[in-house]
């Protein structure tokens, strides 16, 4: 039942937050002023030339886009099949794509006279790319990351404070992303008249999953751009990690009327999906409501979220992005997985192959683009978005391979 | 007349405020909530709200969060705090419940199955915490259907227009949130809280409750002066919590505590001092 109406995609979500049966605003009634507030700031900042003009300088200057698009040519001869190009997010300041849409928050959170921000955090690159905005911009900056966490991404940690940021360990539940988001959560309904909550992916209340998309699209245009430019057409498949979904939204939505480009969402599966230890709400999970939107989830059978189970802790969240339930279910995107050894391998393989070291999260993709490039005649091309470097994954990598940094 | 309507306008006419205790159901375990339910009600409470645990609490502060985690650790799920509400009922069919918790339960459960099992179990009110009325219209319309109160919370940035929307939806009661913060948060100033619970009334007859940040006896009492309702959560809750290896002390506990803000109350009353 996907819709042929390629300039549908860009009327969603509805003016409350929909994207069909998802999406929405599931907050207690404290939130619901501050939210709307939020609205109405974005809705008139993001059609402000002088805002548009800071931001774009923004990320021209600070953060370093255009991110170029690679051709991974070892890469691809060796897996003897489609071409395989890389959206290099990784190049980013700070490591990841998740700056493009702290500066856009920030610039916001200014404007709005906001003197504080807080965010959560999983592995630490939202956290650090929040930071980083606080510092630059003199906010101050509260960062909620799960104990677990902490103990598991020590360096970034420790860059956060190095930034002026302080980081809270989140004890709670199950001490990790989506405790610190609950725990951020509480702090905001707490401190709502001064303090701007920056949401790190495209999940939370309307307007987080339409706003930090808005933000990361840059990917989506800079990339269907620099391909058009390079190959005179479009890309065959997208493929993108999804934890909540940002940098896959980000470079799937100015695609989404291309009805020509195959999209890939990955999942993490973990030790396997029939294990029940994974983080894959779209490929095992079913639709609930969490933080404040509906969307799949992982709960049990009476409505509890359970723990979600990845090697890569920036995609160990239990629920996904609305937007990515509703094109799943319409059909547009296909969601897949794959497991944690499949991703540490494709860790590996594009390391060896092109001097590349991925994100254990970009790691994903690289492993479903690695199945799917052999299905493919080498004159079709597959774009990866590389959403992050792996710096602050040696520790993790080092441990699965039994040695000690 | 509904139950909580009824028991309402009883107070009412015998110019008293309501007591309403919230406990977390199967804190610290399952078969010791219907004791602490009639405990509660017997040192004075007027409606109890029985918490839903949920493993996300994301309105609740710490004191509450925790007795979540200790209802979870033995599983107690939406049906069995429905069956701990049969079972009271089986000796009090006055006391109006109201149960309080998150949506993603009830969305398990099904809206029309959990309406109606609520009803068949005694449930006079449900208060879903993330659900605001915006989003809340299909679990509103089955749960009237079934003959359930829909209790919804104003806060303190509810402009006008929220409250008038929220008091539309509303039945039951209207739950004033005292303070910007989470469950059991820090001291009350509680001029702008009479303040907004005024200009609540002016937008409707349901009787306004109060609650978020009552911490003891002498707060319930200055509250009472101005509230139809009193709600003590994390009050009633960290009693729990200080006994809950000795679960046998937690009824008598509870009881005194709701006697003690009881009197303090009354005599508030007793002042004119609504």
């Amino acid at each position: 039942m996907a819709t042929d109406n390629p300039t549908s995609y860009a009327d969603f979500p509805d003016a409350r937050g929909h994207f069909g049966p998802y999406g929405g605003v599931f907050v207690a009634e404290t939130l619901m002023a501050p939210l709307d507030e939020l609205r109405a700031a974005y809705e008139r900042y993001r059609a402000d030339p002088e805002f548009l003009a800071e931001l774009r300088a923004d990320l021209k200057d600070y953060v370093g886009r255009p991110s170029p698009i690679y051709h991974a040519a070892r890469l691809s001869g060796q897996l003897g099949g489609a071409q395989i190009y890389l959206k290099r997010e990784d190049l980013n300041h700070t490591g990841a794509h998740k700056v493009n849409n702290t500066i856009g928050q920030a610039l916001l959170a200014r404007r709005m006279g906001k003197t504080r921000i807080i965010a959560e955090t999983g592995a630490g690159q939202h956290g650090v790319a929040s930071a980083t905005v606080a510092a630059r911009l003199g906010l101050e900056c509260v960062v909620y990351m799960g104990e677990v966490d902490v103990a598991r991404q020590e360096a970034n940690v420790y860059r956060m404070r190095l930034l002026g940021a302080e980081v809270v360990p989140v004890r709670s539940g199950s001490k990790t992303l989506k405790d610190a988001l609950n725990e951020a959560m509480r702090d905001w309904v707490t401190n709502v008249d001064d303090t701007f909550y920056i949401i790190g992916t495209v999940a939370g209340p309307h307007p987080y999953p339409m706003m930090v998309r808005d933000f990361q699209a840059v990917i989506g245009r800079e990339a269907r751009e620099q391909m058009l430019g390079r190959l005179g057409r479009l890309p065959d498949a997208l493929v993108a990690c999804v934890g909540g979904g940002s940098n896959a939204i980000g470079l799937f939505h100015p695609f989404l009327g291309d009805t020509d480009v195959a999209i890939y969402g990955v999942e993490a599966a973990g030790d396997g999906l029939q294990t029940g230890r994974h983080a894959a709400p779209l490929s095992a999970g079913r639709p609930g409501v969490l933080h404040g939107n509906r969307t799949y989830l992982m709960e049990d059978d009476d409505g509890q979220i359970i723990e979600t189970h990845s090697v890569s802790a920036g995609l160990d969240y239990p629920g996904v992005g609305p937007e990515h339930a509703w094109l799943k279910d319409i059909g547009r995107a296909r969601y897949v997985s794959v497991t944690d050894g499949e991703a540490l391998a494709a860790f590996h393989l594009l390391t060896r192959t092109e001097g590349i070291i991925p994100a254990l999260e970009s790691s994903h993709a690289v492993a479903y683009a690695a199945k799917l490039a052999p299905q493919m005649r080498p004159d079709q091309s597959i774009l990866i978005n590389l959403s992050g470097r792996g710096d602050k994954d040696m520790h993790t990598v080092a441990a699965h391979e039994g040695l000690r940094l | 007349m509904s139950r909580l309507a009824g028991r309402f306008a009883a107070l009412r006419g015998a110019g008293r405020t309501a007591l309403v205790p919230f406990i977390t159901a199967g804190d610290p375990h399952r078969g010791a909530t219907v004791p602490m339910m009639h405990a509660l009600v017997a040192g004075g409470a007027d409606v109890i709200e029985l918490g839903v645990p949920f493993s996300d609490p994301m309105a609740d502060g710490p004191v509450i969060q925790r007795a979540s985690e200790r209802a979870l650790l033995h599983h107690t799920s939406l049906r069995d705090v429905l069956d701990m509400v049969r079972d009271f009922r089986r000796t009090d069919g006055q006391t109006p419940v109201v149960l309080m918790g998150y949506l993603n339960p009830i969305e398990v459960a099904g809206y029309g199955p959990f309406a109606e099992a609520a009803a068949a179990a005694g449930v006079d009110g449900v208060l879903t915490v993330d659900l605001p009325p915006d989003e809340g219209h299909e679990l509103l319309q089955t749960l009237r259907g079934a003959g359930v109160d829909t209790i919804y919370l104003v806060a303190p940035t509810s402009g006008p227009e929220r409250i008038a929307r929220i008091c539309a939806a509303a039945s039951g009661f209207v739950y004033y949130v005292s303070l910007k913060g989470v469950t059991g948060a820090a001291n009350l100033d509680l001029g702008p809280v009479a303040e907004k619970v005024a200009q609540i009334r002016g937008a409707t007859a349901l009787p306004v409750g109060v609650g978020f940040g009552i911490k003891d006896a002498e707060t319930a009492a200055a509250v009472a002066r101005f509230a139809d309702a009193v709600i003590v959560g994390s009050a009633v809750v960290s009693r729990v919590e200080a006994l809950a290896d000795r679960p046998d002390e937690i009824p008598p506990a509870l009881g005194e505590l709701m006697s003690a803000m009881r009197r303090a109350m009354d005599a508030a009353g007793a002042e004119g001092g609504r």
